[in-house]
């Protein structure tokens, strides 16, 4: 497998260095998953964090705790539970979007939208939306255009969007300028992450009606 | 001259073995005197109290002590391996958010390819060979590197704090890691020769 389409090195910064949050996090963390290749530039990142750590100021520390510290080192600590999951071949989502999705593509719940596409929105701590989108072989997602960010991570199939191919693991990082009618190739259903930090602007009155009933 | 300030790195990185194979409380006591500071403040920077940092600076030095086995010296040296305990500490008891990571034991993740010598080079991109790039990068540069270690919703927030548009902000961190890689090939090249 071959990833042509990786995430931008700013990102991958304010990933490394934890400042990015949880919902962008989610598609950047399964990208890494997917891309060896950004995993080694994430660790020459986390070096980044490391030298900051030794860079600035220390703060003094409180007198006693050294010794709080070492008298709870002899504690014994609860070992935490086996991630107990049936060996599968081929899984389609990788770890960590499987915790977000309950499960693997085929226990995805999902909700139609309307054009035989279907989403299922993923819970996430921070004021992004994610959500997995499923588009059947050849159909288009809306123009649609963005207030802020969007990052779409295929997953299965492919997509076409502006000239470019996206296939497994390739990550299209969107912002305000692009307006965009990602197609889904033929062949094969789409099977996407997405994250927008904005509700998505479709260009047409149709899927805007839509929208206020499946908060895209 | 600071405590520690001149030590090799690699001696952080024995003393953390040592933790780690035996169990030793006094290589533990000085890893404490070092970094349990360094990491207060760290936290500090990032918007914690100091009663908070003082709390998660313990705790983060605990995990040290308690995931020590999973420290490996040939991925990343010890200040970078305790600065990610810190950091995800901070997500989890500051930001209340969880990190989503890739699981390397989940089958359907993508193995690194077998053979990578660079990789072990760029590994041991000890914590010194990083921190003399970023001292190389113009201050504009390293300013915004800086900051996006503090800076949650990081872009818009550097933007508005710099009073930049957030097209410069990303395009001035994507150029100073670009130099910065060129920096730390140089100087990889330089060492090597």
């Amino acid at each position: 497998m071959t990833i042509r389409h990786h995430v931008t090195d700013d990102l991958l910064l304010a990933y490394a260095a934890g400042s990015l949050s949880e919902g962008w996090s989610l598609a950047v963390a399964t990208h890494l998953a997917l891309c060896p290749d950004c995993r080694g530039r994430e660790s020459r990142f986390q070096a980044l964090g490391g030298a900051v750590l030794e860079e600035f100021a220390p703060a003094a520390i409180a007198d006693d705790a050294l010794a709080a510290c070492l008298s709870r080192l002899d504690e014994r600590v609860p070992a935490e539970p086996p991630h107990l999951e049936p060996a599968r071949q081929a899984m389609i989502l990788p770890q960590p979007l499987r915790d977000y999705a309950g499960g693997d593509a085929d226990a995805v719940r999902w909700s139609m939208v309307g054009g035989g596409i279907r989403q299922c929105l993923l819970s996430v701590r921070s004021r992004e939306r994610a959500r997995l989108l499923y588009i059947p072989a050849g159909e288009s997602v809306p123009e649609h255009g963005h207030r802020g960010m969007e990052l779409t991570l295929v997953l299965a199939g492919s997509f076409a969007d502006g000239g470019s191919e996206f296939r497994r693991g390739d990550i299209e990082v969107a912002d305000e300028q692009l307006s965009h009618t990602p197609v889904a190739g033929y062949g094969e259903p789409c099977i996407c992450l997405a994250v927008t930090d904005a509700p998505l602007i479709f260009r047409s009155l149709m899927p805007r009606l839509v929208q206020r009933f499946v908060r895209i | 001259m600071q405590p520690g300030e001149g030590r090799d790195p690699d001696s952080w990185n024995e003393l953390m073995t040592a933790v780690a194979d035996s169990r030793d409380k006094e290589a533990f006591s000085r890893l404490f005197s070092h970094f349990a500071p360094r990491v207060k403040g760290y936290l500090m920077r990032g918007g914690a109290t100091a009663s908070q940092a003082e709390e998660i600076a313990q705790e983060t030095m605990v995990t040290v002590w308690r995931k020590a086995h999973l420290f490996d010296p040939k991925k990343a040296s010890a200040s970078t391996w305790l600065f990610t305990i810190a950091r995800n500490q901070r997500i989890d008891r500051i930001r209340r958010e969880r990190r989503p990571e890739p699981d390397p034991d989940d089958p359907a993740f993508a193995p690194d390819p077998v053979a990578q010598p660079d990789r072990e080079v760029s590994a041991q991109q000890d914590v010194n060979a990083v921190r003399r790039a970023l001292a190389e990068l113009p201050d504009s540069q390293r300013e915004v590197v800086l900051l996006s270690f503090f800076e949650d919703e990081s872009h818009s927030a550097i933007a508005e704090r710099l009073q930049l548009p957030i097209g410069t902000v990303k395009s001035r961190i994507r150029l100073a890691l670009k130099r910065m890689d060129m920096l730390l090939d140089r100087n990889a090249y330089g060492e090597r020769e």
